[in-house]
């Protein structure tokens, strides 16, 4: 039997994350994301877990991608400095192929900023923030039922294409207290073991290597310099480098539409909202409060891989505006995506967007 | 030790300079493994990244060759999350004690129980031989052209303060010594180290008047003085000379340790 619970989105992130199965937490104490660590420490020894406040992040996330790779689920929360920190290693989990689930708790930056403020500052950094080409998974819930529901989905796409996936939640959310149904049980899908024999750093069919996890017998070399199929180093060869790297991106490019986790309203409508995180909230009060203006919504709950066919489901879409509390990383996004025009709002300081600022908008139309 | 019970041959020719120390260690540390009764199947090294670092690729474990400075920190998360893996560090000085110093002092306070070796070449070898923290006064490196003028740390006293269970200091030259202590690190719970001064005559001995690498070696016998000497001096009364690096066992204690197996 699910149950009803009235629980703060930080609480949420970490009982999903318990619920998918994690047995191992690295961090270090940061706001607005430390309930996270200190509920893990609470509850982790009690589910034969392991929690462990490292020295950094940069060892936090180390810490991970180490007990990931003896086949462990395993995750770490931090907010925008410690995310700064840990990007070197994030790049070894591209490389290495490590499952691993990193949530972010954005608070306003850059630098220190403002550690009790919301922000969506991050969307390009957690996209881009390690050197060299990748693709990696990034959710971002706006609700506390979707800080549980996508941190225990997190860790089955991480499995799934054994790549680092990020949480991109942030203040308003993580603090936030809401009633949440916690289901029975949540799906878990596995990682794939790697077959005997074969090579470790072979992709299969959809370009995902089964896992050899450390300490069955498998002797797998893991480096962070690129590798041949073998996983030994080969940092030279243009063509292993390219084959690599080009294998590490489409794994997951790929598979963009099915990894999609969105939510549409009014696809026959002709201004189109696209929101992910906290401004979902304020264009579900708008469309709430007016009803019948014709205007569309498309909710993003994985943000990267950017599903773009989405935007086209809205055929009859004249104008997107896309409200994200950040100077328009993600419009910049939509942009690439469409010759419509795309209406940017950006808001900064750590205050969510108000159903009048966007009423005000939808009222400009012409 | 077999060589084909522990090394890739298909990983062959390896990437280290004639006369480099590093091979030294690496065998004496397989040496000991071997000697523990631990297999390729149960046993993990983990490195940074350096020409020490890379010992991990040429052995037929399973191994994580890591990103610079953070051995030590990836091998937490191994230990901790499955204490049955026996965990064995490769590092180098620079490595170790620059880049990741802050994991090092912490490892060793936590007292993970792993062993971690040092290959102590007092330079940065993999990027050409500049200096590191470990380059002696007075010495040339690329960065240091008029001279090393920063002070040294001493690896081995550090982890002793911050808390290592097992903690001593040998040179390549010393190979009984070196196996002999890496297996006392081995068998001890909680953390171990064990600092192995070694040549490098690229970057190192080439600029520092010791281009033979019988030099070198030479250089590392004739530097160091036993422990238990300085103590007997001690007890006589008699000036220790200061120029000289200790060697030996400093430590061998059974503080509280994290990660090991029940
Ligand atoms: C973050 C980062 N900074 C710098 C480097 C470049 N780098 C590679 S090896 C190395 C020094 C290695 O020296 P040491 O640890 O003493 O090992 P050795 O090569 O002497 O065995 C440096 C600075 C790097 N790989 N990563
Ligand atoms: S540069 Fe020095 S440490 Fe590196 S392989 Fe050559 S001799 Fe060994």
């Amino acid at each position: 039997m699910s149950k009803i619970e009235f629980m703060q989105g930080n609480t949420a992130c970490a009982e999903g994350a318990l619920a998918a199965g994690c047995r191992f937490f690295g961090g270090y104490p940061i706001t607005p994301s430390t309930e996270i660590a200190e509920h893990m420490a609470r509850r982790l020894p009690k589910t034969d877990g392991v929690f462990v406040q490292m020295e950094d992040e940069i060892a936090s996330i180390a810490a991970v991608i180490g007990a990931s790779w003896t086949g462990a689920r395993a995750m770490t929360a931090t907010s925008g400095p410690g995310f700064s920190l840990m990007m070197e290693n994030i790049g070894y989990a591209v490389i290495t192929e490590t499952p691993c689930v990193i949530v972010n708790i954005q608070r306003g930056g850059p630098s220190t900023g403002q550690p009790t403020m919301g922000a969506q500052g991050d969307m390009l950094q957690c996209r881009f923030g390690s050197h060299g080409d990748y693709s990696t998974i990034a959710l971002s819930p706006s609700s506390v039922q979707e800080m549980y529901d996508l941190t225990a989905k997190a860790f089955n796409l991480a499995d799934r294409f054994r790549v680092p996936v990020f949480v991109m939640s942030d203040e308003v959310t993580g603090h936030m207290r809401e009633r949440i149904t916690i289901p029975d049980r949540v799906e878990i899908v596995s990682r794939r073991p790697l077959e005997k024999g074969t090579l470790p750093f072979r992709g299969g069919d959809d370009g995902v290597p089964g896992f050899p996890e450390f300490g069955m017998g498998y002797g797998v070399h893991v480096t962070g310099l690129t590798h041949d199929e073998r996983g030994y180093p080969e940092a030279t060869d243009p063509h292993i480098h390219a084959a690599l790297v080009q294998r590490l991106v489409s794994k997951v490019e790929s598979a963009r539409h099915d990894i999609a986790d969105y939510e549409m309203v009014n696809p026959d409508a002709e201004t189109v909202f696209v929101t992910y995180g906290p401004p979902t909230r304020t264009v579900k009060q708008v469309m709430h409060d007016h009803p019948g203006e014709g205007v569309g919504h498309l909710h993003l709950r994985i943000v990267w891989p950017f599903p773009e066919r989405l935007l086209r489901l809205f055929t009859n879409a004249k104008t997107f505006i896309v409200p994200e509390m950040n100077m328009g990383q993600i419009a910049r996004e939509v942009e690439r995506h469409t010759d419509l025009p795309v209406i940017s709002v950006p808001k900064l300081g750590g205050e969510l967007h108000t159903p009048g600022e966007l009423q005000k908008l939808l009222e400009a139309r012409p | 030790m077999s060589f084909e019970d522990w090394f890739r041959e298909d990983r062959l020719p390896h990437i280290y300079c004639t006369g480099c120390g590093n091979g030294t260690v690496i065998n004496c540390t397989l040496e000991a493994v071997e000697q523990m009764g631990w297999t390729v199947d149960d046993t993990v090294f983990i490195s940074g990244i350096g020409c020490s670092s890379r010992a991990p690729g040429y052995i037929k474990t399973d191994s994580l060759h890591t990103t610079h400075g953070r051995a030590l920190a990836f091998a937490t998360g191994v230990k901790l999350a499955n204490p049955r893996l026996h965990v064995v560090v490769f590092t180098g000085d620079g490595d170790l004690a620059a880049i990741g110093g802050n994991h090092f002092i912490h490892a060793c306070r936590r007292n993970i129980d792993l062993t971690v070796v040092c290959m102590n070449n007092m330079i940065y070898g993999m990027t050409g031989g500049q200096g590191s923290p470990c380059t002696p006064v007075g010495a040339i490196s690329t960065t240091t052209p008029y001279g090393a003028a920063e002070p040294v740390f001493d690896l081995s006293e550090l982890a002793v303060t911050a808390g290592a269970n097992y903690v001593a200091r040998w040179t390549s030259y010393h190979v009984r010594e070196l196996t002999k202590a890496v297996q006392a690190g081995l068998e001890t719970p909680g953390f171990s180290f064990i600092e192995a001064l070694t040549q490098c005559p690229t970057a190192y001995g080439r600029r520092n008047k010791l281009r033979q690498v019988s030099d070198m070696v030479q250089y590392l016998r004739t530097s160091v003085i036993l422990v238990q000497k300085i103590q007997r001096m001690r007890e006589r009364g008699e000036p220790v000379p200061e120029d000289k690096i200790p060697v030996g066992e400093f430590v061998r204690r059974n503080r509280p340790a994290m990660g090991v197996q029940k």
